[in-house]
């Protein structure tokens, strides 16, 4: 899913690829990158829809503030992707509209 | 043009002090009658009640002491709708009034069986009148399935309900501002002079106004205010911590008096009672009650993600219900103030802005006159 991005990487220092789903898409990003970037760098953008008026966003700050890049990651909802790095494997997903509460949320809680 | 009528020397018909949820109700019901009014908002250092609070409009268990208080907030809810119609008419805001019944949980038997006994008692007050279930553990999961197992049971009441009351709050200001009312914010009234000849001059450190009536509608700031004008309201703060989740799909169906799904997704948790004075600050100590209670209710939480917290100060008479009083040292200067602003909003605009006209109202305001509480 090496896809078009308006994002290009600058060079720096070699890092090791880390290979990630983005919507079931393999992409290989590098170690120490967070969602948001590998996001960016896929141009899997726009990376949601917002609860209320579900329009499209994207990640923004890049810091852990705004909660625009929120997203799916390895079936967790409303994560901020912007704030947890790639590891080998993980599975992201966009996300649509509000993290939804599955009946094993319900079951493993009681 | 010495015909001219005495109205013409106020450069407005009615004053308000105060721009939260007391004041622009009010405000927004003297508009649509078709009065000139200026609202005077201290701005955003102001202690605001109607940022901080939780939205409900709420009618079961209030005023088991005061039959009165009981009847004007029924009362309220039954006029929300036509309310948040109008605001919605006027300004395209929807402030998501819900109004499908609400639950009180209870944690312990002895705190139902209380409850209860209360309800009931308000059931008899009210000859009848006053719809209320009291739910097993059972009943209550069944009605509201997010409830968890560790519960003692609920009460609930088809006459409760809830809103947003940051829409609501930006609702009243935009329509205040189409139908034509004056905001004067940003700056504390220093003074309020009654004039000789009637009506009042308000004083802001650079500017003044003379105005025909004059209405505190300042939260915990009509304390100070109040003797300037004859009036007496000895309102406290009372601080009540929040917290808000994550956005999530609707899974709650009924708002309670300690947590709500908002219209939006998120969840609101509170209800935590603390006398602090001025602070509105959160602690880890109440957030962690407040979580911890919330969890026992709805333990499906244990797995939300929280975003937000903050503490916000109700205002406080004595005994919990409203001020609305005119001054009898200066006609046509009166105190409105409550707790309960947003399930109150409604008498506020409609009402209370009758009573504030000089028109007979069918409801009796003496029991909530200042005089109950001695200077």
């Amino acid at each position: 899913m090496q896809t078009d991005s308006p994002f290009n990487r600058l060079a720096t220092t070699p890092a090791e690829a880390v290979t990630l789903e983005i919507d079931g898409q393999p992409f290989i990003a590098r170690e120490g990158d967070s969602v948001a970037a590998a996001l960016l760098a896929a141009g899997a953008v726009p990376s949601r829809t917002t609860p209320v008026s579900a329009s499209p966003r994207a990640p923004y700050c890049m810091m852990g503030v705004c909660f625009e890049c929120l997203v799916e990651v390895d079936g967790l909802a409303n994560v901020q992707g912007c704030m947890v790095q790639v590891i080998e494997g993980m599975k992201v997903r966009c996300q649509s509209g509000a993290r939804e509460l599955t009946e094993g949320d319900f079951h493993e809680a009681v | 043009m010495s015909v001219r009528n005495h109205a013409s020397r106020n450069e407005t018909d009615v004053a308000i002090i105060g721009g939260g949820l007391v004041g622009m109700s009010l405000a927004y019901g003297l508009l649509r009658q078709g009065k000139r009014v200026t609202v005077f908002d201290e701005g955003d250092q102001a202690l605001r009640a109607s940022r901080g609070n939780f939205g409900l409009v709420w009618v079961q268990g209030k005023g088991d002491t005061c039959p009165e208080y009981a009847q004007l907030s029924r009362l309220s809810a039954h006029l929300w709708p036509e309310l948040a119609a109008s605001l919605q008419q006027d300004t395209g805001i929807d402030i998501e009034l819900q109004q499908r019944g609400g639950l009180y949980v209870c944690l312990d038997q002895q705190s139902l069986q209380q409850r209860a006994k209360m309800l009931a008692k308000m059931q008899q007050d009210a000859g009848g009148d006053y719809p209320f279930e009291v739910l097993s553990v059972e009943q209550a999961r069944e009605k509201e399935p997010a409830l968890g197992p560790d519960i003692a049971g609920a009460t609930w009441s088809p006459m409760d309900g809830h809103l947003n009351p940051l829409l609501l709050f930006r609702a009243l200001h935009q329509a205040f501002e189409l139908h034509g009312g004056t905001l004067i914010n940003g700056k504390p009234v220093q003074h309020i002079k009654p004039q000789q000849t009637g009506g009042f001059e308000i004083q802001l450190d650079n500017h003044s106004l003379k105005a025909g009536k004059v209405i505190l509608a300042a939260g915990l700031g009509n304390k100070a205010l109040a003797p300037q004008l004859g009036l007496h309201a000895p309102v406290e703060p009372n601080r009540g911590q929040v917290l808000i989740t994550e956005r999530l799909k609707p899974f709650i169906s009924y708002p309670t008096g300690h947590v709500r799904q908002t219209g939006e997704g998120t969840v609101q948790l509170g209800d935590s009672k603390e006398d602090v004075g001025l602070d509105t600050g959160t602690t880890a100590d109440e957030l962690g009650k407040i979580a911890a209670r919330a969890i026992r209710m709805y333990p499906v939480l244990k797995k939300v993600r929280l975003i937000r917290s903050w503490g916000a100060l109700r205002v406080m008479t004595p005994d919990g219900y409203p001020i609305y009083q005119q001054s009898a040292l200066y006609p046509g200067a009166y105190v409105v103030t409550c707790h309960s602003g947003v399930t109150l909003g409604a008498v506020h605009a409609g009402p209370l802005v009758d009573w504030l006209l000089g028109r007979d109202i069918d409801i009796s305001l003496e029991a909530f006159s200042a005089d109950r509480f001695p200077f």
